[in-house]
């Protein structure tokens, strides 16, 4: 039996997961960061 | 009274050093100098572990080549109970000290321990068609990892669900501890059952039944896996403590201008 379908797809799903979710935190973090920033210095 | 009278004669109140590192502006400072630290740990290990399991591991003596996808699906997993159980202590702590970083926490852990709980079902199931002939079989091991992911898919729509938001943390902080009695479950359902899915392979009581060149790229990656969890849920946490501080600021300055 072929094995690597399953084995890529198992690798794939993972790596994509890890980059999706790591993209979005750090996108999400930046934003608030910079937001944060803007509105504290129109104090 | 909640006061104690310690060793040295001091008077502190019970928990003091809790509620301490429990204030979100506090761990806000703490937290974001250590991010680009655990960031590029997790990368490291991460990346690391999966590479030396995919391309570098030995092929098991029986399952072949599929057996790689234990790299994966090991750390995914036990990540994902880790993840419950966090969740299990953030409610905990909501429900007694009422502290708003635990809400804050639980609301965070939940769509990443989802995640993470998705990638092991997923990455069991594509084990599973090669080794049992079905993706999907209602086993004790598999339908409580479901049951898990259920848990975590409930309390994130729980903890969004009202429009008062103290009222939905409470609500999904009783679900999260009602639902820790999976957890056990999910651990020795292939000791009380009879399961398709295999026994326990790493002990830690020094009996594993894994060869130590595959056992090192399943700890590297369980360990990427573990801080990866740890980096961004944290990232999240600050991510929110700063929305809120945002909000709170405008909301400040629309009052002064009204």
């Amino acid at each position: 039996m072929n094995f690597a379908p399953f084995i890529n797809g198992s690798y794939g799903v993972t790596v994509i997961f890890l980059i999706g979710i790591g993209v979005l935190t750090f996108t999400r973090y930046q934003r608030a960061a910079k937001r944060l920033k803007a509105v504290e210095r129109t104090r | 009274m909640n006061e104690n009278v310690l060793i040295t004669g001091r008077v502190g109140k019970t928990g003091s050093w809790l509620h301490r590192y429990a204030n979100p502006g506090r761990f806000l400072k703490l937290i974001r100098p250590a991010l680009p630290w655990l960031a590029a740990a997790s990368i490291l290990l991460t990346v690391t572990g999966i590479v030396w399991g995919y391309a570098f591991a030995p092929a098991d003596w029986e399952q072949g080549d599929a057996a790689r996808i234990m790299y994966v699906h090991v750390p995914a997993a036990w990540v994902s109970m880790a993840g419950y159980a966090a969740l299990a202590v953030c409610s905990f702590f909501s429900i007694i000290w009422r502290h708003p970083l635990a809400d804050l926490a639980a609301e965070e852990i939940g769509p990443v321990g989802a995640g993470f709980t998705f990638v092991c079902l997923v990455s069991g199931s594509l084990w599973g068609k090669p080794m049992w002939g079905a993706y999907w079989v209602w086993d004790a091991r598999l339908t409580s990892v479901l049951v898990l992911f259920f848990l975590y898919l409930g309390h994130i729509a729980l903890i969004r669900a009202f429009d008062n938001p103290t009222h939905g943390h409470r609500a999904a902080a009783i679900l999260a501890l009602v639902g820790a009695i999976n957890l056990p479950i999910i651990v020795f359902s292939v000791q009380w059952w009879n399961t398709l899915h295999q026994g326990n392979t790493i002990s830690f009581s020094g009996n594993s039944k894994i060869y130590i060149t595959m056992l090192y790229p399943l700890l590297i990656a369980t360990l990427g896996f573990y801080i990866s969890f740890i980096t961004i849920v944290c990232a999240r946490v600050c991510a929110a403590i700063m929305e809120r501080r945002t909000r709170g600021l405008l909301l400040a300055a629309a009052e002064r201008a009204s």
